[in-house]
């Protein structure tokens, strides 16, 4: 199966042949994927060299003269090195980009620490009317992006990682889906995290919701979830644990409730080796999620399934 | 009947003093505090082909002041040429004014862009540029202006380094040099933009005709950059 990544620059290459208002900004970062649509759009696909203040600085200018810019590199390089940039010149200029990430949380374990960026996501919590899709699967990346470049002039982030589930869900850039349905308990999975989810609670009483969709949170979803499975909530997400626990908490905040929140540790474990292995010292792996929603919510026998 | 105010006739350079004054309750200002006001003129006055009435024309010029800090200067042109009113002056840097001690675009009729922060306005006028290269509009120019110290920030060397060999010469940078940098060296500024690939004038920066001509002096094929040398910060 190809990758989310493989799939960026075919589908933007497509949109800007469709939309005279879309530009894409890189920083050699990608740059391969776009040589064709350059040939075709050499003033609309822009490569800026390593340099990513003004990676994100050109696409607030682009914004400025009233284009729709897709600015794309690595998450580490596009969130959190030129951070003052998302908040200053997309932010307080009150324009619009699409911020497209690959790499992730540690899509490459073997680069280290350097390439690892789990708290892209809680970073943008800190500002200010960001949609954060976090697809789990390639085809649901394609129409997040899709429905990225579609927003007007929103602020959007997208993330694309190598970590994906087998089959694609109807996503629709809004809502949470429901995939399994119990009465005692709520699991939210975000993204790729779905199928391990989907592992772990196989056997217990435990609604399963899908979101790739995660800024804004749909509460909505949430307190209906609740209604039938009860208030205890685990949340699974591939990035910094704990990051949608606060949104979670104010989705239910008239009611007393529980929310565990599972995800990748803050601790730099120094390691590199493979993607399993990381989701698996993170305890993101089927065996470990199962022991720590089951232990949760008092959820049937905590034995591990495989 | 004919209604006479002073507004009646356009403002001047003259009238300058009296506006910041508005602003900083005094009509005598140091060097700091107008280390822009001449630039700002002439800019304003016979270069970039702006007005209240064109803002939302995309054929106009733009201007983007990176070096947001002390902006009574900038505020006292943009009255003066009619995109701010007089009267909001007296109340500048309180809740309810839209000018504050650095601008806001969403604020200020007239402000491309928000400022105070240094080392952004430089990276957003390339994309600026950029934007309007894409589009095709050929006629707009865009002017950015940093102090000499602002310089400093590393994201300015990041725009300077990709306009030049870009070939972005559509787009200006105006430094205003009043030597407030703790670590420079003498022509260190319009060397390092030559090195780039810029086009680089250094003249006097409080002298109209000379600013006027550097402004307006052609540079096919290279972004342009005008140092502005003024009083230095200390004296």
């Amino acid at each position: 199966m190809d990758t989310m990544r493989d799939r960026f620059a075919p589908v933007v290459s497509r949109l800007l042949d469709e939309d005279p208002r879309l530009a894409v900004v890189l920083a050699e970062i990608g740059r391969d994927g776009f040589t064709e649509a350059q040939l075709r759009h050499p003033d609309r696909v822009i490569n800026v060299g390593i340099r990513e203040q003004l990676l994100v600085g050109a696409g607030a200018g682009l914004a400025l003269t009233g284009m729709r810019p897709i600015v794309h590199t690595f998450a580490g390089f596009l969130v959190e090195r030129p951070f003052e940039q998302l908040k200053l010149d997309l932010g307080h200029q009150d324009v619009g980009a699409v911020l497209v990430s690959a790499a992730a949380s540690f899509d490459w374990p073997a680069g280290g620490f350097t390439h690892m960026a789990p708290g892209d996501v809680a970073l943008l919590d800190t500002l200010d009317g960001w949609t954060v899709h976090v697809p789990g699967h390639p085809d649901e990346a394609e129409t997040l992006l899709r429905h990225a470049v579609a927003a007007g002039d929103d602020k959007v982030y997208v993330r694309l990682s190598v970590q994906s589930n087998p089959e694609a869900l109807p996503v629709d850039g809004e809502r949470f889906l429901t995939v399994r349905e119990g009465r005692a308990g709520v699991v939210v999975a975000v993204g790729p995290m779905l199928d391990a989810v989907l592992a772990a609670t196989e056997g217990l009483d435990i609604t399963v919701l899908y979101a790739t969709t995660v800024r804004p949170f749909d509460a909505t979803a949430l307190r209906r979830a609740t209604r039938t499975a009860g208030t205890d909530v685990v949340l699974v997400e591939p990035y910094l644990a704990g990051t949608s626990t606060p949104a979670a908490n104010d989705a239910l905040a008239d009611v007393p409730h529980r929310v565990l929140g599972l995800g990748v540790g803050r601790a730099e474990l120094r390691r590199y080796g493979t993607l399993t292995e990381h989701l698996t010292a993170h305890g993101l792996d089927a065996r470990t999620l199962r022991e720590r929603i089951a232990g949760f919510t008092g959820n049937g026998p905590t034995t591990a399934r495989g | 009947m004919t209604i006479t105010t002073e507004h009646s006739r356009p403002y001047t350079h003259g009238d300058l003093p009296r506006l910041m004054g508005l602003m900083t309750g005094d009509e005598k200002h140091g060097p700091a505090a107008t280390s822009t006001l001449d630039v700002l003129w002439v800019l304003y006055d016979r270069v970039l082909r702006v007005g209240p009435e064109r803002m939302d024309d995309p054929g106009r010029d733009r201007f983007l002041l990176s070096k947001g800090h002390g902006p009574m200067a900038y505020y006292a042109v943009l009255a003066a040429k009619g995109f701010v009113p007089v009267e909001w002056l007296p109340d500048f840097g309180s809740y309810d004014s839209p000018l504050g001690h650095h601008p806001d675009r969403v604020l200020v009729p007239g402000a491309e862009i928000g400022s105070g922060s240094l080392g952004h306005g430089l990276p957003i006028a390339v994309g600026t540029a950029l934007g309007l290269r894409a589009q095709g509009l050929a006629e707009p120019r865009v002017w950015v202006l940093v102090g000499d110290a602002e310089l400093d920030e590393g994201s300015n060397h990041e725009a300077i380094a990709f306009a030049g060999p870009a070939g972005l010469d559509r787009l200006h940078t105006v430094v205003v040099d009043n030597s407030s940098a703790s670590h420079a060296r003498p022509g260190g500024i319009a060397a390092r933009f030559e090195a780039a690939g810029w086009s680089a004038i250094t003249v006097d920066g409080r002298d109209h005709d000379a600013l006027y001509a550097a402004f307006t002096a052609p540079h096919p094929g290279r972004p342009q950059v005008v140092v502005a040398r003024v009083e230095p910060k200390s004296a």
